[in-house]
């Protein structure tokens, strides 16, 4: 990587500390090594092994794909508004815009609705990128511009089949997916493609795909999630945070259950972060995790992950 | 039957696709932010050379296609098949037009060739990327026109037809870029 990369990552990396700074957000570390982790059957950790305290058998660590669970543990501590910039791992996610580790931007805001939140992301990402004003739109809403879907959440699996049949998408007619997998296969292979050169927030995600946001108090079938999507890039996903113990354990349980069905390996549930939710209780807030060199790339004019990293997959 | 799972798809992988053996020539992980991954998978029949389109859900598995690369000598043709002898086995092996496709044209005899085999059978011929062979036919060059935008047709031994610069000669020895069809220079004896 070239002196000059090199020197620019430098100050981006300052200015995302100083926009925190400035705004009396605290910066903490939270550890990547550690017990438990996601249990989305989506993701796929890395594992590793170390040897138990006093004659305990070994232990199997996993190195986290967020440093979510940790942060909401210091914020059931009262922590206030924080912020963290550290690397995050997952496995086989390798393309122009994926490297199996990359450098996350993950911050909490008590008191913030998912609105505030998403007026706070747009102000750190003017900083960096030439933008208009970002447009909101939800999930349901573009579903129906992109591809005329009336009611997204009046659909059946079938009738979205049919609906990437009919616009001979690749492989419409071998996929086998559930309705929340041909809402992922529309979106990254219609919706998304179609947003290349906007600017824009999804938001109000299907309940199914909630993950840990709170669901909409207006509209049960709707999460209070959002993502933004920069010239068809995820930069950022945030939520509104859920704050029910048990119904994140329920969730976590039908992560696992997916998992199993699926042939996946068994992770543990995060029992300290669940016990932290229960007994000491999260604040209301909202939280926001934004892939740093994404927005690097977007800022440097970069196609590719690898010329904004110092030292990316290939050459580790 | 041998399977391939996506996280293992790479440029150049042979598989099988609607039972014919492709070779994947684009492969792009795509994923929502949260939620099932997909490989967009770009990929060329080998039969056909036609390109295709296939989306797979990440961690899927294809079937691998039975494909190899190996040298082989030409040696003759019966006008239906081409015949190939192995260099070291001495095994013959008859290639179909549709296998020999454009190598027919580049080829009287002696090359070394690179056989595609699936299952076994030569699929597709790939000449070496240059030969040299003798112009048959071509009309004589304008004097001392050298420069080499112009050009004219040159019938070659075995049929082909090239563009030649308008000062080569009738029975001259070329050398021909086969990937191109394009002339590379006169061969000096």
């Amino acid at each position: 990587m070239s002196h000059s990369l090199l020197q620019e990552r430098s100050t981006f990396i300052r200015a995302i500390r100083s926009f925190f700074y400035q705004r009396e957000v605290m910066e903490v570390e939270t550890p990547v090594l550690s017990t438990a982790t996601t249990t989305d059957p989506h993701i796929d950790p890395f594992t590793t092994v170390s040897q138990g305290r006093d004659g305990e058998g070994p232990e199997r660590l996993y190195l986290q794909s967020s440093p979510e669970l940790f942060m909401k543990r210091l914020l059931a501590e009262e922590s206030g508004a924080i912020f963290q910039l550290g690397p995050v791992f997952r496995a086989g996610e390798i393309s122009t815009i994926h490297n199996p580790e990359f450098l996350m931007l993950e911050w909490y805001r008590p008191g913030f609705t998912m609105e505030h939140l998403m007026e706070e992301v747009e102000e750190l990402v003017s900083n960096f990128v030439d933008l208009p004003s970002i447009e909101r739109l939800t999930v349901a809403e573009a579903f129906q511009q992109v591809l005329g879907v009336d009611d997204l959440y009046a659909t059946t699996a079938e009738q979205l089949r049919e609906l990437a049949l009919s616009m001979n998408l690749p492989s419409a007619a071998e996929m086998e997916l559930e309705w929340d997998g041909w809402v992922d296969y529309l979106m990254v292979l219609a919706i998304t493609p179609s947003f290349a050169h906007a600017a824009l927030f999804l938001t109000h995600y299907p309940a199914s795909q909630a993950a840990l946001a709170q669901i909409s108090p207006e509209d049960s079938r709707v999460a209070e999630r959002f993502e933004l999507l920069l010239n068809g890039v995820e930069i950022a996903n945030g939520f509104r945070e859920l704050q029910d113990a048990d119904e994140q354990r329920h969730r976590f349980q039908l992560e696992q259950e997916e998992r199993q069905a699926e042939g996946l390996e068994t992770i543990p549930m995060d029992e300290k972060f669940l016990s932290a939710l229960k007994e000491q209780g999260l604040p209301d807030c909202s939280g926001v995790a934004l892939g740093v060199e994404r927005l690097m790339m977007l800022s440097m004019g970069k196609e590719d992950i690898s010329e904004v990293m110092p030292f990316p997959i290939r050459q580790v | 039957m041998a399977t391939v799972s996506t996280s293992e798809f790479r440029n150049g992988l042979k598989v099988m696709i609607d039972g014919d053996p492709c070779t994947i020539v684009d492969n792009e992980m795509v994923k929502p932010g949260k939620g099932q991954a997909f490989n967009r998978v770009k990929l060329r029949v080998l039969l056909t050379g036609r390109t295709l389109e296939r989306t797979f859900k990440s961690g899927e598995s294809v079937e691998r296609a039975d494909i190899h690369e190996e040298e082989y000598q030409y040696s003759y043709s019966d006008g239906d098949l081409f015949y190939f002898m192995h260099p070291e086995s001495f095994e013959q092996i008859g290639a179909d037009k549709a296998a020999m496709g454009d190598a027919e044209k580049w080829l009287k005899g002696q090359e070394m060739c690179l056989v595609t085999l699936w299952n076994g059978n030569p699929i597709s011929i790939t000449p070496p990327n240059f030969v040299e062979l003798q112009i048959t036919e071509t009309d004589p060059g304008l004097r001392g026109d050298t420069s080499s935008g112009g050009g004219k047709p040159a019938t070659l031994e075995t049929g082909a037809v090239v563009r030649v610069p308008l000062f080569v000669p009738e029975s001259e020895r070329i050398k021909v870029d086969t990937r191109t069809g394009e002339y590379v220079s006169r061969v000096k004896d």
